[in-house]
């Protein structure tokens, strides 16, 4: 129940902060998302198994947690790390370059440019 | 044959996707030169060979699996070529060759980061063809996606930065769905290897369960009613990466479509209306989009969404006839698509414009490209001796077998809608009198296409702006775009090798018992 709510939690906030506009509030959405996806995969595993499944083999089957979940998040932690990192430095050079400029604004402002494209 | 298929899964099917990897890091450490400009079109010429031999071993219906690391069927992370895969990996090929000398000619290849970005999201696009496991498509979909983020920050116009914004959005939310999808499935089946999903869609749970991960994708496919974005972002690139886009990325959705849907669904499934309302929307609207844009590639990005209802209708129709009609249309769309893409692009660099009202009686001065796009617009439309006659011919088929006269109707009608907007877009630019646009060169213009750094200092390229009224167009931005038209022409009036082939693909993926057995046999190479 606690993981479905955080789920609930993250995806609420997250897509809250995508639909905000805005280039930093944009990518912090972006990562709660993840966030609550890779939650969502946790709970697929199965939250009340809690063993080492593979360490010395004696874990009871019913009890050894799934590591196939774990491999999946792992790598989708990875891969939204990428992204996030890419999109702020993106965000950061064209800040730095063009302080003020139409690139700025169109990807900085709050909901003006939203509402212009 | 057991050697040549060993051959195949050991090294032909992993190679595809590691060729173009090692080929990127190659061009960006030797930097933007001829070396690594090479680079970019010989590999698209190894992966088409390569695809060539996927056929040939897969034409009969076989599949050739890789099972990664010599695990055992089922708990590998298997890489399954089928004929559709295969099929598709040469046509991708093709068209980023296509696409790589257009690009080059259009000054994009001066920028260090072009080809190893087109490399790397090449080799996702062809890992997303050849995989058999969820999880692996949505690696592979981010490998493609990653990089076009830089392609679409780098060769823009500044007013595209917006746009680039919504690309992003719109791209990292059906990635996220599609995950949290994925863990849906992996919740209710505890596995998420397609082989072994097929058929469980018959089960409530797992039909909503991959309904998750199947509205993702319809996302990314830019199907009714998520298909705003796409007219929104694709057209303010440069025209080559418009054309990889098109030809690359919404296929990547449409692919995964159809081989989710055939794998995991049965047919007569509540699906299925599902999908036929979604595709008959699409059919329309994106039509009519495309009656109301006013610049060339604004017309071609919405018909993108109409064609992607064509193809996907199939999917739900009569069985096998049904997908043999979608594998045609997919492989006629694609080359009739960035064939287009790269004809206007040809204007757009070399008139500065990409305004229909601007443009005017080009077909005079510069033939051969009004010659590849007539040839183009006459087969997306659907007429006699092009591919797209026998693409249209295999829907309705499709539709009349089985006795959706909605769908009939719809693709007939929305085929004149298609023949109009080219029609507007072939008597506006290639017909009619030359339009001198000098006044307008004074005033900057929005759509010039010059190649931008995200920074925004402009590429060193030649430009367009200081050229005479009649100017030769550059031959290399030209010719790809007009020999993908007379393949198309080629296919239309020689269909039977590809029909067979469409026929057969079509029926596998109706019966996917031999791809089941396959993926899951235990048989380790």
């Amino acid at each position: 129940m606690s993981l479905a709510i955080a789920v609930a939690l993250l995806a609420g906030v997250g897509t809250w902060l995508l639909v905000r506009g805005g280039a930093v509030r944009l990518i912090l959405g972006f990562i709660l998302l993840g966030h609550a996806a890779n939650l969502v995969i946790i709970a697929a595993g199965g939250t009340n198994r809690r063993v080492a499944p593979i360490v010395d083999g004696s874990a009871p089957l019913d009890a050894a947690a799934d590591p196939l979940p774990q491999a999946f998040v792992l790598t989708a932690i990875v891969i939204t790390f990428g992204v996030t990192v890419y999109l702020l430095g993106l965000v950061a050079r064209i800040a730095k370059k063009s302080p003020g400029s139409e690139l700025e604004e169109g990807f900085e402002s709050d909901d003006e440019g939203v509402s212009r494209r | 044959m057991i050697t040549d298929t060993d051959t195949l899964s050991i090294w032909v099917i992993p190679g595809v996707f590691a060729l173009p990897l090692i080929a990127a890091v190659v061009a960006f450490v030797i930097g933007a030169n001829r070396v690594s400009r090479a680079i970019g079109l010989l590999v698209p010429v190894v992966v088409f060979a390569a695809s060539v031999l996927l056929v040939i071993a897969t034409m009969e219906g076989e599949v050739v699996v890789s099972q990664v690391a010599g695990w055992q069927g089922g708990v590998a992370i298997a890489f399954v070529a089928d004929l559709l895969s295969a099929l598709m990996l040469g046509v991708s090929a093709l068209l980023v060759f296509a696409s790589m000398v257009f690009a080059y000619a259009a000054g994009l290849g001066m920028d260090r980061w072009f080809v190893p970005s087109v490399l790397i999201m090449t080799a996702g696009v062809y890992g997303a063809y050849l995989t058999g496991d969820l999880f692996n498509l949505f690696v592979m979909v981010e490998v493609a996606l990653l990089p076009s983020y830089i392609l679409m920050a780098r060769s823009g116009t500044l007013t595209s930065l917006r746009s680039a914004r919504l690309y992003l959005i719109v791209n990292l939310t059906a990635s996220t769905l599609f995950l949290a999808g994925l863990g849906v499935v992996y919740g209710v089946t505890g596995t998420v290897n397609m082989a072994a999903l097929a058929g469980l869609g018959a089960l409530p749970v797992v039909a909503i369960a991959t309904g998750v991960v199947v509205v993702a994708l319809m996302l990314k496919a830019a199907l009714v009613p998520a298909h705003s974005w796409l007219p929104a972002t694709y057209p303010y690139t440069s025209p080559a990466v418009t054309a990889l886009f098109s030809g690359l990325l919404t296929k990547i959705g449409v692919y995964a479509l159809v081989r989710i849907i055939s794998l995991v669904y049965e047919p007569g499934q509540t699906i299925t209306i599902a999908v036929i309302v979604v595709c008959v929307l699409s059919m329309i609207i994106g039509v009519l989009g495309a009656l109301g844009e006013s610049t060339i590639r604004g017309v071609l990005a919405f018909h993108m969404i109409s064609q992607v209802g064509y193809i996907l209708v199939g999917v739900v129709l009569a069985g096998a006839v049904g997908f043999a009609a979608v594998v045609f249309y997919l492989i006629h769309h694609t080359i009739v698509k960035t064939s287009l893409f790269l004809t206007g692009g040809t204007v757009e660099h070399e008139e500065g414009t990409g305004v229909i009202k601007r443009l005017g009686g080009l077909a005079r001065s510069h033939p051969i490209a009004a010659t590849a796009f007539f040839f183009a617009a006459l087969s997306l439309t659907g007429i006699p001796p092009f591919s797209g006659f026998w693409a249209k011919l295999g829907v309705l088929t499709a539709a009349a077998e089985a006795g959706a006269a909605v769908v009939f109707v719809v693709a007939l009608v929305v085929s004149v809608g298609t023949l109009g907007s080219m029609l507007k877009l072939g008597t506006g630019v290639f017909w009619g009198q030359p339009k001198q646009a000098e006044p307008d060169d004074e005033t900057p213009s929005d759509v010039t296409v010059e190649p931008v750094v995200a920074a925004g200092t402009v590429l060193s390229v030649a430009s367009a702006v200081e050229a005479p009224p009649v100017t030769k167009w550059r031959p290399l931005l030209v010719i790809p775009g007009f020999a993908l038209a007379l393949i198309s022409l080629g296919i239309g009036l020689f269909p039977e090798w590809l029909l067979v082939l469409a026929h057969t693909s079509g029926e596998s993926l109706a019966d996917p018992t031999a791809y089941v057995e396959a993926v899951l046999g235990g048989s380790t190479p």
